[in-house]
């Protein structure tokens, strides 16, 4: 191994990566067998870059030579940046490596398309299965499904992959064609449309036979640009929303646009990128996916914008004020997720423990219930409870006003834009 | 009030529980070590660890909490937490107390903070499975240096046991001077003497010569997927808190 030139790849192939933001290692059921090397269960974050994100798996791109020109990715074919190319072995020799060192839980692999979709698929295919062939290697494999490529090569790379995934890119398909203009959003739904299909097939035949082999068992994912094109948060989780519901995704993930690229169409290159935004939006994902909230209770055409000062739970219970105080003692699980200051681990703990004894605010406050947001909208075994009628502006005011949120010293920035 | 001490073994303080129902102590305190002098007029009794009584409370707290709450009682005490004794001896007197199984009643204050201190024991095995570094020795093996706040290498066991199948390996504590080593096998718990080799020199004598490659290609690796737009650092610091950077290459 030539190890300059393969740490030169490895820095252009790594950096043209990081804007994938996907990093999950988790959900897969991939064991160990005949004594071979890795498992892939439970995800594991095995370090952390500076801008907090996990480093989970080694994420690279094959190649950063692509025939597409897409405004918004830093690998388009008019950018004028170094390119270069891993060979198979190469890729195989790291993933190993790392993976031996416990640096990584396994490889998520995707490329810049170079000649046509099957060809680059291939490849892609080829380097899994090598690692699970001949390496007997279990650890976890995500493999990026070029849009375009066959069904046949979709259907072998789900039997090596844990996860597959295609980005849809735009929130909406005008966005797409705006930053685009080559790619076709249908081809992109089309490989997950045919994946769902397969994954339940193969979940039927597992019921029957405990030996069929696993195809993609920790599902597929997508990813959207959010603040690269004018789309709003309802738009972008409507879509979300719809994309969990009918295309059975494990997870949507939201990049805030990072300026890379000077394009009229783009904004422009020393904007902020839009993490508070990003943010909110993934509180909103959590709270369709553990919360139980319905994606029309958290943002509608009224209400198309989430609040960036609020967390959107909090924006929901201050809208809905009808609906508190709940009696923590009493009430549902469901009604006491859609407490502020409540998560999931605090709500199941007070659903176990309120069996025993009531529940008064020190035993909240010790079983990790913010009891700064909660006060306003339970009641519990103490008769110290509040008695005023606040409106949800007014609670709003009191809570930021005692919070130090990590936003802050944003807001003021954020707010001038409308 | 009386004064207990025992072994600080998990069959002393099950021995500990036989002894306080034997003379009916309401009142306890217990603490690891020596029995010393202290205070006039205060009861003081040395525990003195006795398996088949162990065995009986053993066998008693099988009947009043589920395997897993006994798993958790019994990874609670291996924090080895100062002062946390009473706690364990709090929570195994109201099992015994109750009709009822009480490791779900997290309004009591013994149950929550065993699982609390559950909680640090988890998610320093969880760093521990994140942070270990293995570096390749030249006879094929692979070795990590580990400090963790908590004694959760046992626990690490079976994690990496079932990774790391087709390679030996040896995961060493140097806080507590005991180390896991995997021999292609089956692992067991070793010592070693280090004074004589754990001079900077001779460890890097011991590596492969790819080695270092790969941790550079790793540093790099590191470097190249930051994202310097998003840049950080208050959650980069709470997600790898400082005392573990020497051990982690990219950190170095």
């Amino acid at each position: 191994m030539n190890a300059d030139k393969v740490t030169e790849k490895l820095n252009i192939l790594a950096d043209a990566a990081k804007y994938d933001v996907s990093c999950a290692s988790s959900g897969s059921k991939r064991q160990n067998h005949n004594k071979g090397l890795g498992n892939a269960s439970n995800g594991i974050c095995h370090s952390y870059t500076e801008d907090g994100r996990c480093v989970s798996l080694l994420k690279i791109l094959l190649t950063n030579h692509c025939i597409f020109d897409c405004a918004y990715c830093v690998s388009r074919k008019s950018n004028d940046i170094k390119r270069a190319a891993f060979t198979v072995q190469e890729v195989v020799d790291l993933t190993i490596n790392f993976y031996r060192r416990n640096y990584i839980e396994g490889l998520f692999l995707s490329s810049g398309i170079f000649k046509n979709a099957d060809y680059t698929m291939e490849r892609l295919v080829l380097i899994a299965k090598k690692l699970r062939t001949e390496h007997n290697f279990n650890g976890y494999i995500h493999l990026k499904s070029i849009p375009g490529a066959s069904d046949e090569l979709m259907r072998e790379a789900g039997l090596y992959a844990d996860r597959l995934s295609v980005n849809l890119e735009m929130p909406t398909e005008e966005g797409l064609k705006l930053l685009a203009p080559d790619k076709n959003r249908q081809d992109m739904i089309d490989p997950m449309n045919f994946l769902k299909k397969e994954i339940i097939q193969n979940t039927e035949e597992k019921k029957l036979f405990k030996k069929a082999p696993m195809f993609a068992p920790a599902g597929q994912s997508t990813q959207v640009i959010i603040g690269a094109t004018q789309e709003d948060d309802q738009q972008i989780l409507y879509m979300a929303n719809h994309f969990y519901r009918n295309y059975n995704l494990k997870r949507v993930y939201y990049s805030g646009y990072v300026p890379v690229l000077s394009d009229s169409r783009l904004p422009a290159l020393n904007t902020t990128v839009p993490m508070v935004r990003e943010n909110r939006l993934y509180q909103a994902d959590w709270l369709m996916r553990f919360y139980g909230f319905k994606v029309n209770e958290i943002v509608d055409s009224r209400q198309p914008l989430l609040d960036l000062d609020i967390d959107p739970k909090l924006s929901w219970a201050i809208r809905n004020m009808q609906a508190f105080p709940i009696d923590i003692n009493k009430a549902d699980l469901q009604m006491i997720l859609r407490v502020p200051g409540i998560g999931v681990e605090s709500a199941n703990k007070i659903v176990k423990a309120r069996n025993f004894a009531k529940l008064g605010w020190d035993q909240l406050k010790k079983i990790g219930v913010a009891i700064n947001r909660a006060r306003y909208f339970i009641t519990c075994k103490s008769t110290d409870f509040e008695r005023r009628d606040l409106t949800g502006t007014k609670i709003k005011q009191f809570i930021l006003a005692e919070s130090h949120s990590k936003y802050l010293k944003n807001t003021q920035t954020q707010l001038s834009m409308f | 009030m009386t004064r207990l001490f025992y072994d600080g073994t998990f069959e002393g303080l099950l021995t500990t529980v036989f002894e306080i129902y034997e003379h009916r102590l309401a009142h306890t305190k217990l603490e690891k070590g020596e029995c010393y002098t202290s205070a006039m007029f205060e009861d003081k009794i040395k525990v003195i660890t006795d398996e088949t009584r162990a065995a009986r409370v053993l066998k008693g707290l099988q009947q009043k909490l589920s395997p897993d709450g006994i798993q958790r009682l019994y990874i609670a005490h291996m924090a080895e937490l100062d002062k946390e004794d009473d706690t364990l001896i709090g929570f195994i007197r109201y099992a015994f107390d109750s009709l009822m199984n009480i490791e779900e009643d997290f309004g009591n204050k013994y149950v929550l903070r065993v699982s609390e201190i559950v909680g640090f024991m988890r998610r320093e095995k969880h760093r521990m499975e994140a942070f270990v570094r293995f570096q390749k020795l030249k006879d094929g093996s692979f070795y990590a240096a580990i400090k963790p706040d908590f004694n959760v290498l046992p626990l690490l066991n079976r994690h990496f046991k079932s990774r790391y199948a087709d390679q030996k390996w040896i995961i060493y504590d140097i806080k507590r001077s005991y180390g896991l080593y995997y021999d292609l096998h089956d692992t067991q718990f070793i010592s070693m003497e280090f004074s004589s080799i754990n001079k900077p020199d001779k460890v890097i004598a011991a590596y492969t010569e790819d080695e270092g490659v790969y941790q550079n290609l790793w540093k790099n690796y590191f470097n190249s997927t930051n994202i310097p737009a998003r840049k950080n650092t208050k959650l980069h610091v709470r997600h790898i808190p400082k005392r573990y950077w020497k051990h982690l290459p990219e950190k170095i």
